[in-house]
């Protein structure tokens, strides 16, 4: 594992309810959890995805969709800095979180993390306890005495309580796919975020299981703002309120594959009536 | 005839996918070959065993473990001193090597970034572990014996062994910490927590079974060399027991112990108390290897 050098710096504030500072030009609402301004994320000379701009609201659930290598893990490791940790990776413009820029030097990346939250695409439990998985982020945090309570009540939430409270000693390997997924949300809500990113979080799991997830998401998103990636048509018009498509763009002289948004939306909008075509194309299946 | 041509057709198959026939011939002597050159090796290596054993277990008794040598009467010689200085080698050496091995391997493997500088590092530690042992001790000799002026002393032999077990141990120990998924560490980061968190809490604890194996084989090679500890001025003691904390008192080993037997000419030292001694060794070599593939085989991927 390669380690950025940036890995030092002064905490961010703690999440202020997102009142622009006075005298800010930027159109920053209340509702507005993430401001993208002309995002670029670049892997040593490639360009992985290319000046993004969007809105994401707070307590919504936003879908990224678009072909497969068109940056959507890029752009969405981008929101908690988890780029940081690839090396040669470099990101400009500016992820406002809060009314702040988490790529402003004097932000920790480690405290960005622990305020976005993250589930992967595969099911990543750490190999001890059920109990010691959901842990592990509040003890980070100093939390001793009331880890029961939280370790409980993360895997209420998760929909995964009724299934393991009767073996939470037991190794967390010993789940099911679906269940490790949703241990691993247990464990990413257990810290309490702010924001929980999730990539493709139901591609590795049979329909019911995706089924229990969205349903899970749809809970989750009284409390939390939620961006997820998805490869699922469905699944992003089922579960989303605003969707972004990204594609490639693909430069004719140098062969440069470079993602860009193409379209922001309501996801009804972008799925009924897209305003561009290509959108149309793919969230009809006639491309991609 | 023409009802035979399927029949026909389906033998034409088999003697195109039966073997040709020159080929047995290779093939079978071949095996043979690999085979007896593998009992051969066994042979060798049981009768060595039986050789010692016939010689040396009458040799064995409580006795043998805790008295001092005697240069006069066979049967009153123990090992006494080379047991309680290997074992005092063994701890020492464990206590320089495991934490300065395992810290470079997490350096390397967790935060190095991969440029040319840490390629040539990487490089040189593969190498390193095939230097022959004896270099190993002309270097303690040079650097700590005489400039640094820690003497002929238990420190110094500790520090030969050390040095010659390093780059094993670095190696063994990357291996581990490769072995553990990068998911692991990108959940624990995604959660908030710090590199060094990721490494001490997550990381480690899961690499330490394959660290522990590699350690443990590492020292096992280091407690049957004498070729190094010589170098810097390993003795035969007679009256002195050697332990872990005495750093500057000179010190001894069962491998020059029984040097020390074999070369007197008498058949009580040289065959009975010198097999007996190689035993003991043996014993304590195979001890350690067990442990070491028990650990492996226990704790191995959980993933
Ligand atoms: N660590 C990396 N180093 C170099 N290039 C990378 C790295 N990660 C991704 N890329 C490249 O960036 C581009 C976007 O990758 P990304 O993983 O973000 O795509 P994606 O949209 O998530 O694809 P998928 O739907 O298949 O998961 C790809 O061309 C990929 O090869
Ligand atoms: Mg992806």
């Amino acid at each position: 594992m390669q380690q950025s050098r940036a890995e030092t710096g002064t905490p961010i504030p703690a999440p202020a309810p997102a009142a622009a500072p006075a005298g800010e030009p930027a159109p920053t609402g209340a509702t507005e959890i993430f401001q993208l301004r002309g995002l670029t994320c670049r892997y040593g000379g490639f360009t992985a995805v290319r000046d993004i701009s969007l809105d994401i609201q707070r307590n919504e659930i936003t879908a990224i969709i678009g072909p497969s290598g068109c940056g959507k893990s890029t752009l969405l490791r981008c929101l908690n800095r988890m780029n940081d940790l690839v090396e040669g990776t470099r990101v400009t413009g500016e992820v406002i979180y809060n009314g702040e820029d988490i790529y402003a030097p004097h932000i920790d990346p480690v405290e960005v993390r622990r305020r976005i939250g993250m589930v992967f695409q595969e099911p990543n439990p750490f190999p001890k306890s059920i109990y010691d998985n959901v842990a592990f982020g509040p003890k980070l945090e100093g939390h001793r005495s009331d880890l029961d309570d939280i370790v409980e009540s993360s895997l209420r939430q998760a929909a995964l309580w009724d299934e393991v409270k009767g073996k939470l000693k037991q190794s967390a390997l010993s789940l099911s796919g679906g269940q490790q997924q949703r241990l691993c949300i247990a464990r990413a809500l257990a810290v309490e975020p702010d924001v929980i990113l999730m990539d493709e979080p139901a591609s590795a799991l049979d329909p019911i299981a995706t089924l229990r997830i969205e349903d899970l998401m749809e809970e989750l998103k009284r409390s939390y703002s939620i961006v997820i990636v998805t490869h699922n048509m469905q699944q992003a018009a089922r579960i989303s309120d605003k969707t972004a498509f990204v594609t490639v763009r693909v430069e004719n002289e140098t062969d440069e594959r470079t993602g860009e948004l193409v379209e922001f939306d309501d996801t009804t909008r972008i799925f009924t009536a897209a305003a561009d075509q290509r959108t149309e194309d793919y969230v009809t299946g006639r491309f991609g | 005839m023409g009802l035979g041509t399927p029949e026909k057709s389906a033998q034409q198959v088999t003697s195109d996918m039966a073997a040709p026939r020159g080929r047995a011939l290779i093939e079978r002597p071949f095996q043979w070959a690999l085979l007896g050159a593998t009992l051969l090796a066994l042979a060798l290596l049981a009768a060595l065993l039986a050789d010692v054993l016939i010689d040396g277990a009458g040799r064995l008794s409580w006795d043998f473990f805790t008295d001092y040598s005697d240069s006069l009467d066979p049967a009153e010689t123990g090992i006494r001193t080379g047991l309680t200085g290997t074992m005092s080698l063994m701890v020492l050496t464990a206590a320089i090597s495991f934490p300065i091995g395992v810290g470079a391997a997490v350096y390397l493997e967790e935060y190095a970034s991969d440029n040319r500088f840490t390629r040539l590092l990487q490089l040189n530690i593969a190498n390193l572990a095939g230097v022959p042992s004896v270099v190993y001790g002309l270097l303690t000799l040079s650097a700590f014996v005489y400039v640094l002026g820690f003497g002929r002393s238990l420190l110094a032999g500790a520090m030969a062994l050390s040095l010659l077990i390093l780059p094993i141990i670095i190696v063994a120990s990357r291996e581990a910490l490769r072995a553990v998924p990068q998911s692991i560490r990108n959940g624990a980061l995604a959660l908030g927590a710090t590199p060094l968190q990721v490494t001490s809490r997550q990381v480690l604890p899961i690499a330490l079974p394959g660290i522990l194996t590699g350690t443990i084989l590492a020292l096992s090679r280091a407690i049957g060399e004498s070729a190094p500890i010589l170098v810097v001025g390993a003795v035969f003691s007679r009256r002195a027991d050697t332990w872990p904390w005495e750093l500057f008192e000179p010190f001894g080993a069962l491998p020059i112990q029984i040097f020390n037997f074999v070369r007197q000419p008498e058949p009580g030292f040289q065959i009975e108390a010198a097999s007996a001694g190689i035993l003991v060794l043996l014993a304590l070599l195979l001890t350690m290897n067990a442990v070491a593939i028990f650990l492996r085989n226990r704790y191995q991927k959980r993933f």
